[in-house]
Order: structure tokens, then C-alpha cells, then sequence
């Protein structure tokens, strides 16, 4: 560290604010965490302090695994996620390709289309939703919520992709075009690998929101069968009692999944961008 | 095999017209060098040739065979980029074989082939690395390398040099001309550079503003430029264009080359004050602020001491003097 850019000071007051902000974000998921190990008594009697020998207590968990079917859940939620994911990364990064390569009538109109989603909720057409998936027989699988997942996902991806779409050099394109690659092999062995670190930006920018839904699994696949994660924890709330220890326990459990998809895709974010560097 | 015909290809890009009617022909073996301000079309030209853009109207022949619809891949051709456009995931060696792979050429004839393209350029060291790992020189090369292996009836260069440092420039400008030399092939190369077009060149295109002003050998368009631009376009430094309307001529403008004018303190045609002088050991470059004539380049061979301020005479060689009509043709 050369010390013409970095002032003790400075450095000390850079940390300060970022641990700060680390502390105030990590605060709510280590309370969680935290009081999913303690019992009722000790959740309630001093929330803020890690279980002791006293108030330890793993009756949450026992109660997530022995009731309901949370394997399950998992099952379903990770099913769900992993499935939309890929296809909204599949189809936003082939329409992206497609808006930012070939130049066709309405080109900028459908882009504009697409990009329409981004800032109108799909939560507005629930009822046409319903509809639909009953029309069509899809209420209660895991297709209707993985359809209406990459529906969501869509916008948010073509509009950041076709972006990083139009820096892939032309030259590199045009060489594998003369080489006789088909525009697939050029789409998924040239255009893709290059453009792996907005891919990560976009999965993790549509994972979380999946994994966390609750109103989509809440109305259109509220059996058994399909429950997500996020609504089978809605078991232990009850409208006159709650068992906080299940719910804490559940939520905790809720969080390993979702963070070991954030840190495959954050290790590409990373990988892509130091190799851009270094070239 | 290897020859090229353009018959009055036109390309718009909605409204905006870039390429306005080509019209070329280019006999087999023949190195043929598109120069032409930025902008005025040679890439578009170029890629209207390797079929990655269809021209609007017109017909491109490579070998006597309309290839108006043949995809790239199909042509016959080889290209090589200014970015280099290697394909980084590849080695070296994948880089070179990829397109004979995608043609199913035979594992063996692929392997004879980039070896022998390889040691032409010098890139045996290098086979089993990636892009990421070589110096741009060597990825230029490779680049070239990957053009050679394919055999084709057609080079076409687009501004190869131009991300090379000087040196490597005029190595690299070396090697390809050899290659020329070697493989007798037909080489189309796109160039912004005076010095490569001049020494590259069996035929020089001047293109402007989408139309060809000339075709002709280097020494033709040097010494017999058909009109006003191709005269300020080739040689450096830039022919001086005087108005004549000052001068009491008949001709719109005269054209005199700046290694055409001859200095002295005494007398002379045009009485100037110097404004600068650039020494650059072979030659010197005078700028002379002539009274009739206005701003005048002169190159004078060898050492020459004139201070900004001092007076000079600049008299121009009347055998080697171009006068153009108002139309910028040059007037015979
Ligand atoms: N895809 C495109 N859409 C619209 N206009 C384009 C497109 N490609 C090129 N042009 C225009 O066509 C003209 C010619 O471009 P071209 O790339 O052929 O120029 P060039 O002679 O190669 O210039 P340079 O020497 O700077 O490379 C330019 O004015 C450019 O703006
Ligand atoms: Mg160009």
C-alpha cells in the first residue's frame, strides 16, 4: 500500500463507515440467527443476547424438521428458484443478444416493450394470473410459479444485458462469423463467457426476490404439494399464538440456501471482473 | 484463382447513403489498398466483400461467382482485424484450427497447416497459449496466422497495424508484405496510414465520402493525381493548395508539393516570413507565411537553419505543379 494514496486516517474512516454499515446490516439476520438456538423464555426474556448454557435450546429446529414437511419446502423453493433463474438468464440473455446484434424494424420498440416490465409490477395482474392458471390447469404446480417468476425476471435482465451485449466487441463476433460458427455457437461460446459478470449481476438481482416471495405461492400454489419455504413458515404463525422458536428456526434455515447461490455467483462477478483486468 | 469483382455496390444504412456506387476489379495475386478520411466507408467496403454485410444494391465476384448470397464462412475469404479479435477462450493453436475444424477439414491436414503458418510467423513458442498470454505484436500475428491457415482466395485486412506500437508497425508491415510475397495471394487491406498504403501497395483505392476519386499504383496517384483530393490525400506532408486567384492564374488552385518548393534568402517566386521550423535530421520541414501564396509547407532535404521571423523566397518546380478547376479536377 503506497502511502501517497492512503492517509492513516483516511483508511481508519473508510472502515469505520463500512463496519458500521456491515453491523447495521448483518444486525437483523444475526438476532435471528441468534434466537433461533434459544428457547421461548429466552427469546423473550433478553432478545439481544446470544443463548448461554441457560437458554439454549434447540426445540425451533426440532419443531421446523418433526412438523410439516420443510424438506420439502426446501425442495420446492430451490426447485422454483434454480428454474427461474435459468430461464430467465437463458431468455433475457438470447432476446438481449438478439436487440443489441441484428438490426431489424422496431428493434428500439421492442426493446422499450421489454424494458416496459421493469417498471410496472407484475403483482397488478394477479387476478388475470389466477385466471389464466386455472384456465390452463397450472394452479397449484411448481410450473405456474417458475412461468410467472421468469415473467418477472425478464425485463430487469434483457434491459441490463443488452447493455453489456452491445461492448462485446463486433470484431470478435465478425471473426467467428467467418470461421462458419453458427450465430448460436457465437452466441453461447463467444458473447456469453464474455459477458459472465453482468450474468452474475442479473442472477443475483433475480434470485433474492424469487426466494422470497411470498404472494405468488400464497395464490397460486398454496397445496401441500407445493408449498415454498417463505409460505411453509407461515404455519407457525398463528393468529393467536406464534412459535417463534419454529419461526426463527425456519428463517435461519431459509437463509443457507440463498446465500450459497449468492456465493457462486458473487465468486463470478469477481472472476470476471479481474479478468478483464488483467487482459 | 483469387480475383475480385465489385460491381456498383451501394450501401445505406437507413437514410444515410455510405457507399455510393463502387465499381473495382481486382486481378489475382494483386495487394490493393483502400485508403480514405475516417469515416468515408473502407470498413463497410471491406465487410460488404467478407459477406458480413449485405450491400443494398449491387454484385460482389470473387472468381467470376456472384457471391451476393453466400454467407462468409462460404467465400473463400480470410479476415484480420484491427482489434485482433482472437478468440480468448481458445489457445493459439485452437484460434488457428477453429475454422478448418467448423469446415471439417481432417485432424492431420489442420495440424500441417498451422504448422507451417506458424513458422512462417514465428509463432511456434506460443502454440499452447492463450490470447490473455502474449504481447499484442503476437496476437496480430496470430491473428494473421489464423487468415493464413484457412487458405483463402481473398486476405482482406482491416487497419491490421493500427493498435501496434512504431516499431512493431513497420515489422509487422514487413512480415505481410513476405506473406504477399510467399503465398501469391490476393490481399485487400483497409489502411488510414499513407506509409503503409505507399509501400503495400500494387494499387491504391482512394475512397472519399463513399465514391472511389482514383485507382492507380502508388507512384500514379503520386505523380499524376486525378483531382484536388487525391493530390492533398497522398504524400506527407500534405500538398500545398494555393488559391490563384492571387496569383492572376486561370486555374482555380495550384497544387504544389511541399518537396517541390525550393528556398532562398535572396529571391525567389513567393517572398515569406518563416513561422516554424521542424528538424527531423534527414529533412526539414520550413512553414512559410508567403504574402501572395498564404501558409506554405516546405521540405528541404537534409539540414536547413532558417529562424522563425527570418525572410525566404519559395519558388516552386513549374514541371511538378498541379493546377485544378473549379471542380477539383486537375486541368491538363
Ligand atoms: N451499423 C451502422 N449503422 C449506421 N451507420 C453506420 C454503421 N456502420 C457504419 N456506419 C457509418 O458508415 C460510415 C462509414 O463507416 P466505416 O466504418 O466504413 O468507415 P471507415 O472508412 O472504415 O472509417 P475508419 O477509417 O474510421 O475506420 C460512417 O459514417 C459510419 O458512421
Ligand atoms: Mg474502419
Amino acid at each position: 500500500m503506497s502511502t501517497a494514496t492512503h492517509s492513516l486516517p483516511r483508511t481508519i474512516g473508510a472502515h469505520a463507515v463500512l463496519l458500521t454499515y456491515t453491523a447495521i446490516a448483518l444486525f437483523p439476520v444475526i438476532l435471528v440467527i441468534m434466537n433461533s438456538f434459544k428457547s421461548r423464555a429466552g427469546i423473550f426474556g433478553a432478545p439481544l443476547t446470544p443463548p448461554t448454557p441457560k437458554t439454549f435450546d434447540l426445540i425451533g429446529y426440532t419443531t421446523v424438521i418433526g412438523q410439516g414437511d420443510f424438506i420439502h419446502y426446501f425442495q420446492n423453493s430451490l426447485v422454483v428458484t434454480v428454474a427461474s433463474l435459468f430461464f430467465v438468464l437463458l431468455f433475457g440473455a438470447m432476446a438481449a443478444f438478439a436487440l443489441s446484434e441484428y438490426r431489424f424494424r422496431g428493434n428500439t420498440m421492442m426493446g422499450l416493450y421489454l424494458a416496459l416490465g421493469i417498471m410496472i409490477p407484475i403483482r397488478l395482474g394477479t387476478v388475470a394470473i389466477l385466471q389464466l392458471m386455472v384456465a390452463s390447469g397450472l394452479v397449484n404446480t411448481l410450473t405456474a410459479l417458475i412461468l410467472v417468476y421468469t415473467a418477472q425476471g425478464l425485463p430487469l435482465a434483457v434491459f441490463i444485458l443488452s447493455e453489456f451485449m452491445k461492448q462485446v466487441s463486433d470484431d470478435l463476433k465478425n471473426a467467428g462469423r467467418i470461421d462458419g460458427l453458427s450465430e448460436y455457437t457465437i452466441f453461447f461460446r463467444l458473447v456469453l463467457p464474455l459477458v459472465r459478470p453482468s450474468m452474475a449481476t442479473v442472477a443475483v438481482f433475480t434470485m433474492i426476490p424469487i426466494w422470497n416471495d411470498l404472494w405468488f405461492p400464497l395464490i397460486l400454489a398454496p397445496s401441500e404439494e407445493t408449498k415454498t419455504v417463505t409460505l411453509g413458515a407461515q404455519l407457525f404463525l398463528g393468529q393467536f399464538v406464534t412459535n417463534w422458536n419454529a419461526i426463527l428456526a425456519a428463517l435461519s434455515l431459509a437463509i443457507l440456501p440463498v446465500l450459497i447461490l449468492y456465493v457462486i455467483f458473487s465468486r463470478q462477478l469477481i472472476r470476471g471482473i479481474t479478468s478483464g483486468a488483467v487482459k | 484463382m483469387g480475383s475480385l469483382n465489385i460491381e456498383n455496390v451501394k450501401k445505406a444504412f437507413g437514410p444515410v447513403e455510405v457507399l455510393k456506387g463502387i465499381d473495382l476489379e481486382v486481378v489475382d495475386g494483386e495487394f490493393v489498398v483502400f485508403v480514405g478520411p475516417s469515416g468515408c466507408g473502407k470498413s463497410t467496403l471491406l465487410r460488404v466483400i467478407a459477406g458480413l454485410e449485405d450491400s443494398t444494391s449491387g454484385r460482389v465476384l470473387i472468381d467470376g461467382d456472384d457471391v451476393s448470397v453466400t454467407p462468409p464462412a462460404k467465400r473463400g475469404i480470410a479476415m484480420v482485424f484491427q482489434t485482433y479479435a482472437l478468440y480468448p477462450h481458445l489457445t493459439v493453436k485452437n484460434n488457428m484450427g477453429l475454422g478448418l475444424k467448423q469446415a471439417g477439414t481432417p485432424a492431420t491436414e489442420i495440424e500441417r497447416r498451422i504448422k507451417i503458418a506458424s513458422a512462417m510467423l514465428s509463432l511456434e513458442p506460443y502454440l499452447e497459449r492463450r490470447p490473455a498470454e502474449l504481447s499484442g505484436g503476437q496476437r496480430q500475428r496470430v491473428a494473421i496466422g489464423r487468415a493464413v491457415v484457412r487458405e483463402p482466395k481473398l486476405f482482406l485486412f482491416d487497419e491490421p497495424l493500427s493498435n501496434l506500437d512504431a516499431a512493431l508497425r513497420v515489422n509487422t508491415r514487413l512480415e505481410i508484405a513476405q506473406l504477399h510475397r510467399r503465398l501469391k495471394a490476393t490481399m485487400i487491406y483497409v489502411t488510414h496510414d499513407q506509409v503503409e498504403a505507399m509501400t503495400l501497395a500494387d494499387k491504391i483505392v482512394v475512397l472519399n465520402a463513399g465514391k472511389i476519386e482514383q485507382i492507380g499504383s502508388p507512384m500514379e496517384l503520386y505523380n499524376s493525381p486525378a483531382n484536388e483530393f487525391v493530390a492533398g490525400f497522398i504524400g506527407s506532408p500534405k500538398m500545398n493548395f494555393i488559391d490563384s486567384a492571387k496569383l492572376g492564374e486561370t486555374a482555380k488552385t495550384i497544387g504544389v508539393r511541399p518537396e517541390h518548393l525550393t528556398v532562398d534568402a535572396k529571391s525567389g517566386a513567393w517572398k515569406g516570413t518563416v513561422v516554424h521550423a521542424e528538424h527531423l535530421g534527414a529533412d526539414t520541414n520550413l512553414y512559410l507565411d508567403c504574402e501572395k501564396a498564404g501558409l506554405l509547407t516546405v521540405r528541404i532535404f537534409g539540414v536547413y537553419n532558417a529562424e522563425p521571423g527570418a525572410t525566404l523566397f519559395a519558388t516552386p518546380d513549374p514541371a511538378k505543379t498541379y493546377r485544378f478547376g473549379a471542380d477539383g479536377r486537375v486541368l491538363k
